[in-house]
């Protein structure tokens, strides 16, 4: 059970991003948690976090899924692919001045070998339009420790103002 | 307020915040996520029609076989 549980840093942006990086994320944790809520540009309800780490665009990132829209439930599983999948938050057709929000838990983010990644997310679309809400694992195969995580709108092109990124440390001792 | 798109980095150690232009890669990898979303919830899309179809074409083959709706509601 992890016994500390300290903000490393966070973002909170002033005007639109294309991209939230942390990078130099220091090596001294046990596992890592972002939280994020965000809402990008894409005109439609949904919006997903495209993520990398290290900045590796190396086929290195797989993940599986199961979602609900509305009443209708959906999977799905991705393989090697160059970037990795976090689901849902808001995209810019959701209710106005509504963010989605996201937890990812990265454990064991120093090791050399695969990591697995959890995530959970949730669109906060309050009108007539169904929210999204999805779990996810993954899994990076890089073979260096996570120094940095990049989160990028997948369907729009920046993430609005006020959407806001904050990095934990877990400690286990 | 520029047209490029810009990215944020903060660096977690030094807490400096770096803001700059993407780059024409940085660009162009962006289209390819962009098009992968895209695929990604045109199959899921289809997915969730098939299965739709699916359900109401069982539904109405136990109708057909005398099944009332609270009893094809009760086992689907």
């Amino acid at each position: 059970m992890a016994s500390t549980y300290t903000l490393i840093s966070s973002q909170v942006l002033a005007s639109s991003a294309s991209s939230v990086t942390f990078s130099a994320i220091p090596a001294t944790y046990t596992d890592l948690v972002v939280r994020a809520s965000a809402r990008s540009d894409f005109a439609g309800n949904d919006e997903i976090f495209v993520i990398r780490y290290n900045s590796d665009s190396a086929a290195n990132y797989s993940f599986r899924y199961l979602q609900v829209n509305g009443s209708t439930a959906g999977s799905g599983a991705f393989s090697n692919r160059t970037t990795e999948w976090a689901l849902y938050t808001n995209g810019n057709s959701a209710t106005s001045n509504t963010f989605g929000n996201l937890e990812m838990y990265i454990p064991n983010y120093t090791s050399t070998s695969s990591r697995p990644y959890s995530s959970f997310g949730v669109g906060e679309t309050n009108a007539s339009s169904p929210a999204m809400i999805a779990v996810l694992a993954g899994l990076y195969q890089g073979t260096s420790a996570i120094s940095s995580i990049s989160f990028a709108p997948g369907n729009g092109t920046n993430w609005l103002s006020a959407s806001s990124f904050y990095l934990y440390g877990i400690s286990n001792a | 307020m520029t047209d490029t798109p810009q990215a944020v980095e903060v660096n977690c150690t030094t807490g400096e915040v770096t803001t700059r232009p993407l780059t024409a890669d940085e660009i162009a990898a962006q289209a390819v996520a962009a098009q992968a979303a895209a695929d990604q919830a045109a199959a899921q899309e289809a997915q969730d029609k098939a299965k739709a179809d699916a359900k109401a074409s069982a539904m109405a083959k136990l109708a057909a076989l005398g099944l009332s709706a609270d009893e094809v509601a009760a086992i689907l």
